[in-house]
């Protein structure tokens, strides 16, 4: 049996593909030709040390990196800096958000003074960082330890986690509490009357109420966390087997001048994420905050 | 099972509303107390203070003798049904039922023998495995009532639990309700603004006006004998007629002539001001021509032009509008923006509202001959509200001797 659409229905859907066309167009504009074009760089070797050697070599570039340990390496660091700085982004988001959500006094100030790591640019927070654990003159560095941390790689990574902890667990805190502000209170009230403690009622309550919201916090910061740059280019610049695989793109495609293999990676990078992104949506479900119980 | 007691309560929001002044009620084991008033007169600030969920600023709260001001709603052991039914949405009617016993750590067998059994008594067996998204308003209503009843708590708090259901399932489940707690025999406080529910429902009725108490009583007694022009406005459907009406020469003058006063009530009115409020119910009026002579004595007769008529085939509505002045006061204006009526067009004089016998053979656009039952009329003292012919806590109407 086919499922009849009514008239309404209809002229409801293409009035929403109406709305969202000239995003889409304008989207699809600006970043359609960019990634085309990396994957037909990527397809050919292409160094521009070389110009002359420029020829089509089909997926030979891939076979490369991909055989490549340096690439696992810093494949290898930027799932660990995502896993563990989105882990406790979202431990941390979460505690701040719960704090915003219910204070009642000042609660401007308390927003505001929350999203003030948000709001520096990173580059320049990075620096402030990395002043921060330069052995002599830093606060950090004399207070903590008596070597020089940004130059071992366990305490270098740390660092690097902790900037990105630092700079983004605010915006975490912001979209979980566009959740937390999406339980109903009568919904609380009625787990204290169930007989739940203040635990109960956050961990079977709100956390499984605001679950679309965790996720689509959880798809954003991962997405975001597994292109880290800045923070890297600025606090180690890849040293000590620090480096990132958008790092590791960038010294092959801008330092190396190799357009063939830096595109090769870029692509990679970019299927790396629309893997993370479908697994997002179509195994968790993520649907935008606030749907009304779309599939389960 | 346990009573409720209430010791001069009252309620301070942080912002300085007075929510609940002085509240004092006792609710005895196992009976039905229902809550009605206005909206934002205090209802469900009594019943969260109840429950637990909003701190009592002042006073005393009893649960079985034990106050128990500053236990937790969880130690309380009170089970509360709200006018959103508040189920949780991730979960599916089974597992909301179950969530109070899994939370009171009761073992697998016996949580899904409670949670069968009461499915059963509310109809929700087939309807076990669903999520609340997936039921309709009614059904979600009763497994909000389902997962209140499982645990067999001491009391049952329900705030408007049918408002949000359509007038015929609100008619239906108010018989559910009713029949539920008859056989559970638990204590039930119930909170609605429909004065139907109100009289239908309940043992007991508590009126409640901004934030006080005005009446407790069984709905009979409030209908038949109001304490204060606010009950007696809130209470029936279509509500009293009020007119205004003034003492002189021992009789009152009223827009449906001057009424004799019986010599008791002269005595009542001895103290009262010169300007009253009379009230008398739609069905204390009868068509003149209908009434025997014995009843006849019991009353007087006025005429007037017949505005509307609507049989309702058991009896007639017949509004009438009398010339006179029409009776003012802070309470019926607040019950008329309560109904919603404030801003209606009222026109010159006053409306009265009367039920007659379906045999009448009144006419729109005649003039009728109309009896009044002066044994059943009220008057009130219109600066305070009170009813000034409550005697010994009964009203007996302006003739009685
Ligand atoms: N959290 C609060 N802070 C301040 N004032 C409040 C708060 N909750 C309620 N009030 C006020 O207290 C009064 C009583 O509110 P309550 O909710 O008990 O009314 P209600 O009788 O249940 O009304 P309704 O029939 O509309 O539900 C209202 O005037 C309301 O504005
Ligand atoms: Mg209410």
């Amino acid at each position: 049996m086919t499922v009849r659409v009514s008239e309404g229905k209809r002229a409801e859907r293409r009035l929403g593909w109406l709305l969202c066309a000239p995003a889409a167009i304008v989207m699809v504009a600006v970043t359609a030709y960019p990634i085309l074009y990396s994957v037909w760089l990527s397809l050919q070797r292409f160094d521009l040390k070389f110009p002359d050697e420029r020829e089509f070599v089909g997926l030979s570039n891939y076979i490369t990196v991909l055989s490549n340990e340096y690439w696992w390496t810093a494949f290898g660091v930027t799932m660990l800096i995502t896993v563990v700085s989105v882990a406790i982004e979202l431990v941390l988001g979460m505690g701040l958000a719960v704090v915003m959500h219910r204070t009642l006094v000042g609660r401007g100030l308390v927003r505001t003074s929350a999203l003030i790591p948000y709001g520096i640019v990173t580059v320049v927070a990075a620096f402030s960082w990395r002043y921060a654990w330069t052995p002599g003159t830093g606060y950090l560095a004399n207070l903590f330890s008596d070597g020089a941390p940004l130059t071992e790689r366990a305490s270098s990574l740390a660092i690097i986690i902790l900037a990105e902890i630092w700079k983004t667990t605010p915006f975490m805190a912001l979209l979980l509490l566009a959740g937390l502000a999406l339980v109903p209170d009568d919904l609380l009230k009625a787990a204290s009357m169930d007989g739940a403690t203040a635990w109960q009622r956050f961990v079977k309550v709100t956390l499984p109420v605001m679950k679309p919201a965790i996720l689509v916090a959880l798809l954003f910061r991962t997405l975001d966390a597994f292109r880290v740059f800045d923070n890297i280019y600025v606090l180690t610049a890849g040293a000590n087997e620090t480096s990132s695989v958008s790092m590791l793109a960038y010294n092959n495609l801008l330092r190396g001048l190799n357009l063939g293999i830096g595109s090769t990676m870029s692509v990679l990078i970019f299927i790396s994420v629309a893997i993370m992104a479908f697994i997002f949506v179509k195994l968790f479900g993520t649907a935008a905050p606030g749907r009304e119980e779309g599939r389960r | 099972m346990a009573d409720i007691v209430l010791d001069k309560v009252s309620k301070k929001y942080p912002d300085g509303t007075v929510a609940v002044r002085d509240v004092d009620l006792e609710i005895a084991d196992g009976e039905f107390v229902i809550l009605v008033g206005p909206s934002g007169c205090g209802k469900s600030t009594i019943l969260n203070m109840i429950a637990g969920l909003e701190d009592i600023s002042s006073g005393d709260l009893r649960i079985d003798g034990e106050r128990v001001n500053d236990k937790a709603p969880r130690d309380r052991d009170i089970a509360m049904v709200f006018q959103s039914y508040a189920l949780y949405p991730n979960m599916t009617v089974r597992e909301n039922m179950a969530f109070p016993l899994r939370l009171a750590k009761l073992d697998k067998a016996t949580i899904d023998e409670k949670v069968n059994d009461a499915a059963k008594v509310l109809e929700l067996t087939a309807l076990l495995d669903r999520k609340p998204a997936n039921l309709s308003g009614g059904q979600r209503q009763r497994v909000a009532m389902g997962r209140a009843i499982v645990r067999n708590p001491k009391a049952f708090l329900m705030d408007e639990p049918l408002s949000n259901l359509d007038a015929k399932l609100r008619v239906q489940m108010r018989t559910v309700v009713s029949r539920l707690q008859r056989r559970l025999g638990t204590t039930t406080v119930y909170v609605t603004h429909d004065q139907t529910e109100a009289m239908t429902l309940g043992d007991r009725v508590v009126i409640v006006r901004a934030g006080a108490i005005q009446q407790v009583g069984e709905p009979q007694q409030l209908y038949d004998h109001p304490a204060n022009l606010f009950v007696a406005g809130f209470i029936g459907s279509p509500s009293m007629n009020f007119l205004h009406a003034s003492v002189a020469d021992g009789r009152l003058r009223t827009a449906l002539g001057d009424l004799p006063i019986g010599s008791r009530v002269r005595g009542l009115l001895s103290d009262a001001p010169e300007n009253l409020i009379i009230g008398i119910r739609p069905e204390h009026f009868e068509d003149a021509a209908l009434v025997d002579e014995a009843a006849r004595a019991k009353g007087t007769e006025f005429e007037a032009p017949v505005e509307l008529v609507e049989s309702m085939g058991s009896d007639k509505y017949v509004y009438f509008t009398v010339e006179g002045e029409r009776a003012t006061s802070a309470e019926l204006e607040e019950l008329a923006a309560d109904a919603g009526a404030s801003d209606l067009p009222t026109g010159g004089g006053a409306n009265l509202v009367t039920r007659l016998s379906a045999e009448s053979a009144v006419k729109e656009g005649e003039n009728w001959r109309v009896w009044v039952n002066l044994e059943k009329i009220h008057l009130f003292d219109p600066s305070n509200g009170r009813n000034l012919t409550l005697h010994e806590g009964r009203a007996a109407g302006v003739t009685a001797e």
